[in-house]
C-alpha cells in the first residue's frame, strides 16, 4: 500500500517534469480557450456599448456610424439642460428613487427582525414561504394584479372604499398624484419578503452568546434589540444602502413603465423610460446616449458622497 | 430552565404573530382575488361581488384562454428561450468559472477585473441597442439570449463553489491524465449540481419574467414572448389580444376582467408549480451571493 502511493508520487513528479518541459501556454491552453468565449462576451455586449457612448458627443447617424459621424461637442448636453421635460424626468428619478430608500428599504429590515422574533419555527417557516412568493412573480403580472386591484368599475380596492365611505370611486391609474405611490408600493409588495433573506442570514450570524450573556445581565428583549442585534445587523444595513443610494436613479424599467400613461407620465417619467421613447422607440440616439450618460455619472456622484458621509459617521464604507 | 415572560413581552409576541399574519394576507390576497376572480362569471365580475372566493363558478375564462391562439404561440415562444436561454447560461458560466477558479492561472487577475469592470460600469442602453442591431440579432429570438448570455455575477457564485471542491481531486485527475474538459465534465460538473441548480433556477426565471429585452429587441408580433403579451393585454388593455381565436359567440359569458384574470394565472402556473421546490435553492443561492458582498 505504501509502496503503491510512492510510486504514484514518483509518477506524479516525472508527469511534473515532463509538463514543465513544454511552454506554459500550450499545457494551460484548455483554459484559456475556454475564457475565450466570455472575453469576446463582454467585449462586444459590454465594452463596445461603453465605448459606444461617445455617440453622446456627435451627430449619430445611421448610415455613417458611429467612427464616421460628426462630432457636436456638448450639443446634446445644451439640449438636454434647456429641455423642458428634463427638470420632471430628474424630479421623477430622484423622488422615486427618495421614496423607494424611504419606504421600500427599511420594510425588508424591519420585517426580518420582527419574523426574527418568531419563536415557532414552524410558523416562521410558512411565513417566509408566503412573503417570498410574489418575488417569483414578473412585473407584467405585478402590474396586472394592481391594475386589476385598482380598477374603477369593478377594481377590489374601490368596491371596498365606496362600501364604507360612500365618496366616488377614486381612479387610481389615470391619477398622476397616485402614481408614484402605486409604483413603489406595488414594487414593496413584490420584494419586501425577498429582501428580509440577506437581514435574516445577517442575524443568524450575530453569537448567540451575547444574547445569552446579557439575559443573565438581566436585560429584556428592548434592551437586547437596542445593544446586539441593532448593532450586529448595522454593518448590512450600511453596505445595502451605500449600494441602493449609487443605483438611485434606475428605478426599474419594467416596474415603472406598466404605469404610464398620458395622465400619469408628468409625475412618473423618468429617465430609463424616457430613453427607451425617445431612444429606442423615436430613434434620438445620440440625445438619448446623452441622457443616459448623465444618469449615470449623478449615480457615480451620488455613490462617492454617500460612501465618505458613511464613511465620516459610521466608519462603514464600500470602498 | 424555563424562563417566564413578563406580560409585556406576551404583548409583543401576539401582536407580532398577528402582525406577521396580516403581511401573509397581504401577500396571498391580490393573488387569490385574481384566481377567484378567473373562475367567477361575467355577471359577477362587472358587478365587483368577487373576493378571495369565485362568485357563479365557471370556468368559460379558461376556456377562452386555453382556445386563444396567440397566447400559445407566446408560451411557446417563452419556453423556447427558457430552454436554449438556459442552457447557453449555464454553459457559459462553467466554462468561464472553471479556469478562473484556478488560482496559479496566469493572467487570471486580468480576466477577473475585465469581468468586475463591468459589474461596476453598466453599458449604456442605445449603444447596446445598436450593438445588437448591427449584429442583425432584432427581430429573431437570439437577442433575447445572445446579449444576456453571461451574468458576472452568477459567474462568480460558480467560481466561489468550484473553488471550494477539494484540490486533491484536480491533482489525482491530472495525474491520471484527464484532459481539463475531461476534468469540467466528469468530475467538476458532477460535484457542483446544488450550485448548478441554484444558476440555473436564476437564469430561467429571470428569461421566464423578463420582458424589456423583447420590448427592446422584438417588433415582430409573432415572436413576442409571454410576458411581453401579458403587458399587451395589461397595460395596453389589448382587446384582440385578449380573444384571439375566438368567435364573438363564444366571448358572451366572459369579460376583458375575467379573460386578463384566467391569461394571469395560466401564464403564473409554471412558476408557482415549482416555487416549492426552488425556494430552497433560491435561498441558498441569494445567501451565497451576499457572502459576496
Amino acid at each position: 500500500m505504501l509502496g503503491e502511493t510512492q510510486a504514484s508520487r514518483q509518477l506524479a513528479s516525472e508527469n511534473m517534469m515532463v509538463h514543465k518541459r513544454r511552454s506554459y501556454l500550450i499545457k494551460n491552453h484548455p483554459y484559456y480557450l475556454m475564457l475565450v468565449p466570455a472575453v469576446l462576451y463582454f467585449l462586444i455586449f459590454r465594452y463596445i456599448p461603453l465605448a459606444g457612448s461617445v455617440i453622446a458627443f456627435k451627430d449619430y447617424n445611421i448610415f455613417k456610424g458611429i467612427i464616421a459621424s460628426d462630432w457636436v461637442g456638448l450639443q446634446w448636453f445644451h439640449q438636454l439642460f434647456t429641455f423642458p421635460k428634463f427638470t420632471a424626468l430628474l424630479r421623477n428619478s430622484l423622488l422615486i428613487g427618495f421614496y423607494q430608500i424611504i419606504f421600500a428599504f427599511p420594510a425588508p429590515i424591519i420585517l426580518a427582525l420582527l419574523m426574527n422574533e418568531l419563536r415557532m419555527m414552524k410558523l416562521k417557516r410558512a411565513v417566509q414561504t408566503i412573503v417570498y412568493l410574489p418575488h417569483f412573480l414578473s412585473w407584467a403580472i405585478v402590474a396586472g394584479l394592481v391594475y386589476m386591484l385598482l380598477s374603477v368599475q369593478t377594481g377590489l380596492v374601490n368596491t371596498v372604499y365606496v362600501n364604507l365611505t360612500g365618496n366616488e370611486p377614486i381612479n387610481f391609474l389615470q391619477n398622476a398624484s397616485y402614481v408614484r405611490t402605486v409604483i413603489v408600493s406595488s414594487g414593496m409588495w413584490k420584494e419586501v419578503g425577498w429582501g428580509t433573506i440577506i437581514f435574516l442570514a445577517a442575524l443568524t450570524g450575530i453569537s448567540p452568546s451575547l444574547y445569552e450573556a446579557s439575559t443573565i445581565d438581566g436585560a429584556g428583549r428592548w434592551k437586547q434589540f437596542v445593544h446586539i442585534t441593532l448593532p450586529g445587523l448595522l454593518p448590512a444595513i450600511t453596505v445595502l444602502l451605500l449600494l441602493k443610494l449609487g443605483n438611485v436613479m434606475d428605478q426599474g424599467f419594467e416596474q415603472v413603465y406598466p404605469f404610464l400613461n398620458p395622465l400619469t407620465s408628468e409625475k412618473a417619467d423618468v429617465f430609463d423610460t424616457y430613453t427607451y421613447r425617445a431612444g429606442v422607440v423615436g430613434g434620438q440616439y445620440s440625445f438619448t446616449t446623452a441622457v443616459g450618460l448623465f444618469k449615470s455619472v449623478v449615480g457615480f456622484a451620488l455613490l462617492l458622497i454617500s460612501n465618505r458621509a458613511s464613511k465620516a459617521t459610521t466608519g462603514e464604507g464600500l470602498f | 430552565m424555563k424562563i417566564r415572560k413578563s406580560p409585556v413581552e406576551r404583548t409583543f409576541e401576539i401582536a407580532n404573530i398577528l402582525f406577521l399574519l396580516m403581511m401573509c394576507v397581504i401577500m396571498l390576497a391580490p393573488i387569490l382575488h385574481i384566481i377567484a376572480g378567473s373562475f367567477s362569471s361575467r355577471n359577477a365580475l362587472t358587478h365587483s361581488r368577487v373576493g378571495i372566493w369565485p362568485v357563479e363558478w365557471t370556468i368559460e375564462n379558461y376556456k377562452i384562454v386555453f382556445k386563444n391562439t396567440i397566447f400559445w404561440r407566446s408560451f411557446g415562444i417563452s419556453v423556447v428561450v427558457v430552454a436554449i436561454g438556459t442552457i447557453v447560461n449555464i454553459l457559459m458560466t462553467v466554462i468561464t468559472a472553471y479556469p478562473l477558479a484556478e488560482k496559479g492561472l496566469k493572467g487570471r487577475r486580468i480576466v477577473m477585473l475585465f469581468i468586475i469592470f463591468t459589474m461596476i460600469f453598466s453599458a449604456p442602453l442605445i449603444p447596446s441597442f445598436l450593438v445588437v442591431k448591427a449584429l442583425g440579432l432584432l427581430n429573431t429570438l437570439w437577442a433575447l439570449i445572445i446579449p444576456g448570455a453571461l451574468s458576472a455575477f452568477n459567474m462568480i457564485l460558480c467560481l466561489t463553489f468550484f473553488r471550494s471542491l477539494p484540490e486533491e481531486l484536480f491533482e489525482a485527475a491530472r495525474v491520471d491524465g484527464m484532459s481539463e474538459y475531461r476534468i469540467l465534465f466528469r468530475i467538476v460538473i458532477p460535484l457542483s449540481v446544488p450550485i448548478l441548480v441554484t444558476l440555473l433556477l436564476f437564469y430561467a426565471v429571470g428569461h421566464w419574467n423578463s420582458y424589456y429585452a423583447a420590448m427592446l429587441y422584438i417588433s415582430d408580433a409573432a415572436l413576442r414572448p409571454l410576458q411581453l403579451f401579458l403587458y399587451s393585454i395589461v397595460a395596453l388593455a389589448s382587446a384582440s389580444d385578449l380573444q384571439l381565436g375566438n368567435s364573438g359567440d363564444d366571448l358572451l359569458d366572459t369579460s376583458p376582467q375575467g379573460l386578463q384574470m384566467a391569461t394571469i394565472i395560466v401564464a403564473t402556473v409554471p412558476v408557482v408549480l415549482i416555487y416549492p421546490f426552488i425556494q430552497k435553492h433560491f435561498i441558498k443561492g441569494a445567501l451565497i451571493g451576499s457572502l459576496k458582498e
